[in-house]
């Protein structure tokens, strides 16, 4: 296959060691080296993961995120046009400017899609195993075409404005990634049976009610600690929802589980361990307060978890 | 199961939390976490940071959806991209922050449920069009922001995204959720149709979609206070 995750791989490690590169040739960069380094180590697990130690590659992680939590990543200066000629560039341009930047989001469905199964000579274009990653990663090639097309800029300041955004952004980039690391993590060490058996054996469960919102609120915790809905699912359904309200109170499985996976994804919402959902876009909006994203989401999310516990108190038994 | 569980591995939750309480940095409370379920779940040093390198290779993949389009939308934003699409918004009269992300949940909620997830996206929609559009709206009524209410607004951008996301593909019938929902099930012995699991989404999508709505209304009223104020 043409596009494949090894490809996507390369390119980002080719764009991050570009960064690594850039930080370092920076002059008035005020942690020049130590930036160099972190961007440059992660573009080596990016190029290289495949082929070093795994004790290797866990000792990079660790020396990453201590060159972040000492504060020794920093963010460099960036040339950027100035604001009058940005707004003579929008006036000229116009509504072509949204054209590249539709480019991504549509080429991706419709790789994901119609173009599926498209073969050039003997390969086929999308890794069939990642498709929406492979269709993502031509989109985005392909928005960087048409936008160097319209606005006659190279390729080169291209990378140049994707590491003025991977700097704004800073470690943040890399927490999604630690924190899917620390799920594998839990998994392993058996944090989730431990879970469900705290759960179950300290809270009360004799009312339907109790059980029906002790099963909701534990699915939104648990996912609030691990960040991730899909770790909390499997530990609460089998530690309450199967045993608890299928077994003694005869929900219907189907409502058990629909129910419960969104009131996990209400936990989503109301935690920063969803990094890429919550923290990321904080960085990305160049907001001060990092938790101002999930400060937005807490008047949705709290009343939906309560609808969560009605809606499956009257609905279970059908 | 009762009395083989080791509970020790909890402590790593406990470090999460207190790290957070403490606000230190993510990175290295995360990194603590690992160090503390490691040694709490009895595993040899090395064995740690073997299993840690593994899932670090392993997980590469996540990164991607956030890196792939910056270039894009980099060089987009150095030639006037926000510019134009908050000048664009301001021509529209009846254009408000809220309406707009009204309008914006509901297509993100539908598209995803559609299955076409991809069609938002923090990096890809939010930053370079959603946020800008609706900040526009607001400059367009009020004529200048104060640095709080432009925070709010492109925060509520944002969560209306992750909304319309979450609320929208648990409903599409091949997204991963339900898939994984089925395995788990079944691994239980308990057979489960697919299409009912999505059918019983539904009247939670539809309150998500409310409850968001009537918080996108009170953004509005918000600006409106702040207009009103000057």
């Amino acid at each position: 296959m043409i596009f494949s995750l090894e490809f996507l791989y390369v390119l980002v490690g080719l764009l991050l060691g570009t960064v690594a590169l850039l930080t370092l040739l920076d002059k008035d960069h005020p942690r020049r080296v130590t930036s160099a380094l972190f961007w440059g180590l992660y573009a080596f697990i990016y190029l290289a993961g495949d082929h070093i130690p795994a004790a290797a590659a866990g000792a990079v992680m660790i020396a990453m995120a201590l060159l972040a939590g000492c504060g020794l990543v920093r963010q460099g200066k960036h040339g950027s046009l100035d604001e009058a000629t940005r707004r003579a560039s929008a006036a000229r341009l116009g509504n072509k400017l949204f054209l590249p930047a539709l480019v991504i989001p549509v080429v991706t469905v419709l790789g994901a899609t119609v173009l599926k199964e498209v073969r050039i000579g003997d390969w086929l274009l999308f890794d069939q195993a990642h498709l929406t990653l492979a269709s993502l990663g031509l989109g985005s090639l392909l928005a960087i075409g048409a936008a160097c097309w319209l606005t006659k800029a190279t390729p080169v300041q291209g990378v140049r404005e994707a590491r003025r955004l991977v700097d704004a952004m800073s470690w943040a980039v890399t927490l999604p990634h630690m924190l899917a690391v620390l799920g594998l993590l839990f998994t392993e060490a058996g944090v989730g049976k431990a879970v469900a058996q705290v759960s179950t054996s300290w809270f009360d469960v004799d009312s339907r009610f109790a059980a029906v919102a002790l099963y909701c609120i534990a699915m939104a915790v648990f996912t609030i600690i691990m960040g991730n809905g899909f770790a909390a699912f499997p530990v609460i359904a089998g530690g309450i929802g199967i045993p608890v309200l299928v077994n003694v109170y005869g929900a219907n499985p189907a409502i058990m589980a629909a129910i419960g996976m969104f009131s996990a994804y209400c936990g989503t919402l109301m935690t920063p361990m969803a990094a890429n959902f919550n923290i990321v876009p904080a960085a990305l909006l160049e907001l001060p307060d990092k938790n101002a994203v999930i400060k937005a989401q807490i008047p949705t999310a709290l009343p939906l978890l309560g609808a969560n516990i009605l809606l499956l108190y009257f609905l279970m038994n059908r | 199961m009762q009395t083989a569980v080791n509970l020790w591995p909890l402590l790593g939750v406990a470090v999460i939390a207190a790290g957070f309480l403490l606000r230190a940095n993510p990175v290295l409370v995360v990194v603590a976490a690992c160090g503390v379920t490691g040694a709490a779940a009895a595993m040899p040093f090395m064995h740690l940071l073997e299993s840690l390198g593994t899932a670090f290779v392993k997980t590469r993949n996540l990164p991607l959806v956030l890196l792939l389009p910056l270039a894009a939308v980099g060089l987009l934003e150095r030639y006037g991209l926000k510019e134009h699409a908050m000048a664009s918004i301001a021509k529209i009269r009846s254009a408000t922050a809220g309406r707009l992300l009204i309008v914006y949940l509901f297509l993100r909620e539908t598209t995803a449920a559609a299955g076409l997830t991809s069609l938002g996206g923090q990096p890809s929609m939010v930053r370079p069009l959603v946020a800008p559009l609706a900040e526009g709206a607001a400059e367009a009524r009020n004529g200048t922001l104060s640095d709080g209410l432009r925070y709010r607004i492109r925060a509520m951008a944002a969560a209306t995204d992750n909304v319309g996301l979450f609320f929208g593909e648990d409903i599409f019938v091949a997204f991963g959720a339900i898939v994984l929902m089925q395995t788990i099930l079944r691994a239980e012995g308990i057979e489960v149709d697919p299409l009912h699991m999505a059918l019983w989404g539904i009247p939670t999508a539809v309150c998500a979609f409310v409850i968001h709505s009537w918080n996108l209304r009170r953004l509005d009223a918000a600006i409106r206070r702040e207009g009103a104020g000057k």
